[in-house]
């Protein structure tokens, strides 16, 4: 390992030098300003930083440490979670003298990040996801993830309020957990305005597949559904469709307002510029950073857009409302008696999943009022 | 001695030239010469692109020569990103040989990679040589049959095999994530859905010395075999005969329906590997990472290469430099990462069209002597 990392040292001196060389008259940013800086932190997203989603959250989450003296950013887009993934991080570390990283993707880190972390011990990597373990992964690893299940419920509770068919919609990547607790916590806030309000969710099967998040927008509006939210990476298509279509759209990931100014209602939206400039402050400051970083709300990991112009005054009060039950802590948007929607029990009466409830990290069913399958 | 016989009076009144000594030297050069300048274009034309967005063409073939090839580090990561394109071009360039333009390599890739963890999870407590022997035939048997089946669709039922490689690559990535969602989920993994990992004992690991997986090895002997195969056997003399003309070859009575059927399969099964070695070296599971586009470049990498398996090699590494020095280029420069996507596009279209010029220029006269 020590064998590795000597050699880089040696061969960053080489390639500076050869750097330095070619840039004939300084037209080439010499390596200078990368190891000038106390600190250097990369980020490494999955898809282009400007998707209007998951990856853009994360692009306007880091964008806070620029404004940090001494602090260097250092970022790479569209890369994907093979060994492209683990390349990129030693070559942040080897070439630019990283000490932070960020990679952002969820699939970036079993074996990826794993295998680079276990190569650099004294480098540090904070995963976005809940995946850490502190029996099974090193200390220099770490996870972060934040309960935006919570502000999904506000969005259904705004949609239930607009919506004149009863019939919301829901565009989704995949069956799993994290995103059948979005379509349950939409789908429960929305009949909690209006309990005869359904929810048809479509799941395309992929995180991005332009194609298919449009055909299932368009079925959607072609069903009735006249307010439709999403989980997928980016988030233009759906948006951009639904809105055409006439519906009202509520976001999530980042804010898409300026995709359709008139039909956005409010979103779900992911702060990560609180947990990136805490992460690096920690760090500048020698403090430990933490393995297992999560909060909600009222920790502000999360938060709501901004409401829109088509958001009636009945809407904002019923959101505020329960927001502000949220920001005090231990709101459980899951709970008994619940069933799903094939009549079987769920939650049974008197039990409830505060955000933190380590059995939502495995929900495997969809709630009674959503129109849908799983499998 | 070569130099003393050049000069020498033929039969037919012309002097012997080195050319007729060296016909493949002629053709190397020829080669050689052509991709070479087109190349050189390539980077003029890319530079001029990268000057009108404002940014510095020195600085940017500086950071790619960096990223690339400047350091033993940038070496490795540019030897492991074009580990797996050896193989998934070698599943364009030898049906190209038969005429045939198969696209769809990455779903032989896919499921290779499922077929490969499909059989590693049953075989757990089995000794590892012979599981990753068993793993790699699951992966090359599952990649031969995809593409041999687009083989027997072409030959027997007059389907065209770009068309319908490509609409398997979709059904096997379907078909792919339905078995890892479905029937070979682990149940463990949550929100990214997999098969159960293969286990350590079952991976194959790095090439000793450096941070490069065995795929680049196995990548560089499959190439080396498939040009002995194509280009010194009687076998390879028949499917080229059938690529050339394949009215002429059936009046030969070579046989080019079996011909057909066990080189499209072998093709498969390159792509297959890759596949197998995707799980056994890289994710140890399979998951929706495998469709990572490896079988997309492959067939970017057979055309630059002019289909021959040689020089398949080359150029693999320089596409797997330029990916390597991608993600520098984007951090040191602020450029997006369609940039390396530009620069591959004027390769390709540049190195296409560099094909006319074939023929046209007299390299035997490079040798001394006239031309033919």
């Amino acid at each position: 390992m020590s064998d590795i990392n000597r050699f880089s040292r040696r061969e960053i001196l080489k390639s500076t030098g050869t750097a330095l060389a070619v840039g004939t008259a300084g037209s080439l940013l010499p390596f200078g300003p990368a190891l000038a800086a106390d600190l250097t932190v990369g980020f490494i997203y999955v898809g282009p930083k400007d998707d209007y989603g998951y990856n853009q959250a994360h692009t306007e989450g880091a964008a806070i440490l620029k404004g940090m003296p001494g602090v260097k950013l250092v970022e790479e887009e569209n890369v994907p979670e093979t060994v492209a993934v683990q390349k990129s991080m030693e070559s942040m570390i080897n070439l630019d003298g990283a000490s932070l990283l960020f990679p952002t993707s969820f699939g970036y880190f079993d074996p990826h990040m794993l295998k680079v972390a276990a190569k650099f011990p004294k480098i540090q990597f904070r995963h976005c996801g809940g995946l850490w373990n502190k029996d099974k992964h090193p200390s220099n690893t770490g996870s972060y993830f934040g309960y935006i299940g919570m502000a999904q419920y506000l969005n259904g509770i705004v949609a239930g309020h607009t919506s004149k068919s009863k019939k919301i919609g829901f565009v989704a990547a995949k069956p799993i957990p994290q995103v059948l607790l979005n379509i349950n916590s939409f789908t429960l806030g929305a009949r909690s305005v209006d309990p005869s309000i359904t929810c048809q969710v479509i799941f395309t099967g992929e995180w991005s597949l332009a194609v298919k998040e449009a055909e299932a927008t368009n079925a959607l509006v072609n069903a009735g559904v006249d307010v439709i939210t999403m989980h997928v990476d980016g988030l233009k298509v759906v948006v951009e469709t639904a809105a055409r279509r006439g519906a009202y759209v509520c976001g999530y990931h980042a804010n898409q307002s300026k995709l359709a100014p008139e039909k956005y209602l409010t979103g779900a939206e992911w702060n990560w510029s609180k947990i990136y400039k805490d992460f690096v402050e920690k760090m500048k400051a020698g403090k430990p950073l933490g393995n297992f970083v999560r909060g909600g709300l009222a920790e502000g990991f999360v938060k709501s857009s901004p409401y829109g112009p088509a958001v009636s005054a009945a809407a904002r009060k019923q959101a505020d409302a329960v927001r502000a039950k949220m920001m005090k802590g231990g709101y459980s948007v899951i709970k008994g008696p619940l069933n799903d929607n094939k009549g079987k029990t769920v939650v049974s009466s008197g039990k409830a999943y505060v955000e933190t409830a380590i059995e939502l990290e495995s929900m495997n069913y969809l709630v009674e009022g959503v129109v849908g399958s799983t499998s | 001695m070569a130099n003393g016989v050049v000069g020498t009076k033929l039969p037919s009144g012309r002097s012997l030239i080195a050319a007729d000594l060296f016909p493949s030297l002629e053709r190397f050069a020829e080669t050689a010469a052509i991709s070479l300048a087109a190349l050189a274009v390539s980077a003029i034309l890319f530079g001029l692109f990268i000057f009108a967005v404002g940014k510095s063409p020195i600085e940017l073939y500086g950071l790619m020569y960096t990223g690339g090839f400047g350091t033993w580090f940038s070496w490795q990561n540019t030897l492991q990103r074009a580990a797996p394109l050896l193989l998934t071009a070698l599943c364009v360039a030898i049906p190209a040989r038969l005429g045939l333009v198969v696209i769809g390599g990455e779903g032989a890739l896919v499921l290779g990679g499922v077929a490969t963890a499909a059989i590693a999870i049953p075989a757990q407590g089995a000794p590892p040589m012979i599981a990753i022997a068993l793993m790699a035939a699951a992966g090359m048997m599952t990649g031969g049959l995809w593409i041999g089946f687009v083989g027997f669709l072409r030959h027997y039922r007059g389907v065209n095999e770009t068309i319908s490689s490509l609409l398997l690559a979709y059904i096997a990535i379907a078909l792919m994530n339905h078995l890892v969602e479905g029937p070979l989920r682990d149940p463990a993994s949550l929100n990214k859905p997999s098969t159960a990992a293969v286990g350590d004992a079952f991976m194959i690991g790095s090439m000793p010395g450096m941070d490069v997986h065995w795929g680049l090895a196995v990548g560089v002997v499959a190439c080396v075999a498939t040009w002995v195969l194509m280009e010194r056997t009687t076998f390879g003399f028949a499917a080229r005969i059938t690529g050339g003309n394949i009215r002429a070859a059936r009046l030969q009575g070579i046989p080019v329906g079996q011909l057909i059927l066990v080189l499209t399969a072998l093709a498969g099964a390159f792509a297959g590997l890759a596949g197998m070695i995707e799980v056994a070296a890289v994710h140890g599971r399979a998951n929706a990472s495998l469709i990572a586009g490896y079988g997309y470049t492959g067939i970017l990498v057979s055309f630059l290469a002019r289909h021959n398996p040689l020089a398949i090699i080359p150029v693999a590494i320089l596409l797997g430099g330029i990916s390597a020095s991608g993600g520098l280029i984007q951090r040191r420069m602020g450029l997006p990462d369609a940039t390396v996507l530009v620069l591959q596009g004027t390769l390709f279209v540049v190195i296409l069209l560099s094909e006319t010029f074939y023929g046209r220029w007299k390299f035997g006269a490079l040798f001394g002597g006239d031309a033919r």
